[in-house]
């Protein structure tokens, strides 16, 4: 098997330079011997900016260089730093400190060649290929990513909006929101109650909420062992249910009652002031309260008008490109993809994905068209791991998992076994992290 | 003999098409390339060691990966989640992996 990359360097070191370059990589060469790609024609290296640092964007500006590094990746984001959702909740517990789940874009720039730029999108023009930054410049693009995450429906809940987050976080965009929880959680008296109300399908990270629970329940089991946690769930059922149901008993006792929908889970309203649940079996008043809300694909994706009825962007499930702009691509949580969770291992997955079809498009290449893959590991205590995965495949333009592939961590497993997940949780973290920020 | 014809050009169309599903003409990415860099999630950036609990794969030696990896898809060798992923995979797309991720600088 040919390997481009070395063949590339190769012919580069013999000073073909320019047109054996050129020609290698399926580009024209024009007078002045700059090459220049088939969508960009005769305006030198492609375009492509890529608008949102989390999992997706971090991943699809990194491997488009890796894939060819004379593309021109300008990636958009502005935070110079990042606090990831993963592992976020096992910082809430005190597993792991803020500079752990904290990553940067140094390597990015300084090591791959991307263009980072701290700045907010303000507007993109699809069918002139420009975006607006707010910095007032405009940038054109040949191809455009967005991976711009979720944004939640504050309306769905009645007493619950973006001017109460300060007392009532959702922390389902780690940051000050994470930091805010932490602290409410340390400061609730000695057997006080927390509730927190996960949201209905389809949301950000579906083991997410549970794995919460887990972790709040350790940090209470250590330093508040009266407290009392109530899951009042929007949901019949949850990601890995058997799984975590069983590590709370094990662990945690009768410390966790979960409330499923159609037994009074499902709430009505909110008070902010007194922090109460109101159901139809009942009221709830919470010493510290999470509320996650229901949730819609990121600003920037209604801004650009990639979103369906549902408010989620419809892609090609095996390009990603959108199906409402054309050389535009989104990736991540906001997409549509399929059977896959909207978790950060499968936006990086699809960055990937998204990058070699870009890549192979600017080149006049055939596309690869690999699996996608998702892993989610959950910790249900320290010492205590729980894991999802699935390797996908297209079927009839629909991602799909193989079949037979995947599933869950098995029942029954002893602590050997939830010990070697744990420690391969943190392993995944050290690896994706690693993987798109810290090489 | 037309019908031997008819038979080699279908063989002959076969063989152009198959090619493309594991390994790439020169200059494109590889199904094998691209499905390696999902590995690297787990088990770190260009199957170089991240310094958690899950091993690294580059230069991992071809065919005691391939050996590993069919043994785990049949469930021969216990597995936390490998066996969930191998299941996932041909054994030519397994093969194909293997032989990428064995030309990476450990």
């Amino acid at each position: 098997m040919l390997k481009r990359r070395s063949l590339i360097k190769a012919l580069a070191a013999t000073g073909f330079g320019g047109s054996a370059l050129a020609t290698l990589s399926g580009c024209q060469v024009t007078m002045d011997g700059v090459k220049a790609s088939g969508a960009s024609a005769a305006k030198g290296p492609a375009r492509v900016i890529v608008v949102g640092g989390g999992f997706g964007g971090s991943s699809v500006a990194k491997y488009l260089k890796r894939f060819d590094s004379s593309i021109n990746v300008t990636l958009i984001e502005p935070q110079k730093t990042y606090m990831t959702c993963p592992g976020s909740n096992w910082y809430l517990a005190g597993l792991v400190d803020a500079n752990y789940i904290t990553q940067n874009y140094d390597a990015l720039k300084t090591k791959h060649g991307v263009n980072v730029v701290h700045a907010t999108v303000t507007a993109v023009n699809a069918a002139g290929k420009k975006v607006t930054l707010s910095d007032g410049r405009v940038l054109d693009y040949d191809k455009l990513v967005v991976s711009p995450g979720i944004d939640f429906k504050y309306e769905a809940i009645q007493g619950y909006s973006a001017d109460v987050i300060d007392q009532i976080p959702h922390a389902y965009k780690a940051g000050p929101q994470t930091e805010l929880l932490y602290k409410q959680i340390r400061a609730m008296p000695q057997g006080g109650t927390f509730v927190i109300c996960p949201p209905g399908n389809p949301f950000r990270c579906p083991p997410g909420p549970y794995e919460r629970v887990s972790m709040v329940a350790d940090y209470f089991k250590k330093n508040n062992p009266t407290a009392k946690i109530i899951v009042l769930d929007a949901k019949d059922k949850f990601s890995k249910q058997g799984l975590f149901v069983e590590g709370w008993q094990q662990l945690y006792g009768d410390m966790i009652k979960w409330i499923p929908a159609s037994e009074g889970g499902k709430i009505n309203r909110i008070d902010a002031k007194t922090k109460t649940v109101y159901t139809d079996f009942g009221d709830y008043k919470a010493d510290v309260l999470n509320i996650i809300p229901p949730q819609k694909a990121g600003k920037l994706a209604f801004d650009a008008g990639l979103v369906n009825d549902k408010g989620w962007c419809p892609v090609n499930q095996q390009t990603f490109e959108s199906k409402i702009h054309p050389n535009v691509y989104v990736i991540g949580d906001s997409c549509v993809a399929g059977k896959m969770p909207k978790s950060g291992h499968s936006a990086a997955s699809q960055g990937k994905m998204c990058a070699a079809s870009i890549v192979s498009a600017l080149q006049g290449k055939n596309a690869p068209t690999a699996k996608n893959v998702n892993t989610c590991y959950s910790l249900v205590g320290s010492d205590y791991g729980i894991s999802v995965a699935a390797v996908y495949e297209l079927k009839e333009g629909a991602i799909e998992g193989v079949k037979d592939a995947g599933g869950v961590s098995p029942k029954g497993a002893d602590a050997a076994f939830r010990k070697m997940e744990a420690n391969y949780a943190y392993g995944w973290y050290k690896s994706i992290a690693m993987d798109l920020w810290n090489s | 003999m037309q019908k031997t014809v008819s038979r080699l050009a279908k063989i002959l169309a076969i063989a152009a098409i198959a090619p493309l599903s594991l390994t790439a003409q020169a200059g494109e990415i590889s199904n094998a390339e691209l499905s390696a860099t999902t590995c690297f999630q787990c088990h770190g950036a260009e199957g170089k060691a991240a310094g958690g609990a899950i091993p690294p794969l580059a230069g991992y030696p071809e065919a005691i990966m391939v050996q590993q990896m069919l043994d785990m898809k049949s469930g021969k060798r216990p597995t936390t989640v490998m066996g969930r992923h191998a299941k996932g995979y041909s054994d030519d797309e397994i093969r194909a992996i293997a032989k990428y991720l064995a030309t990476l600088k450990p």
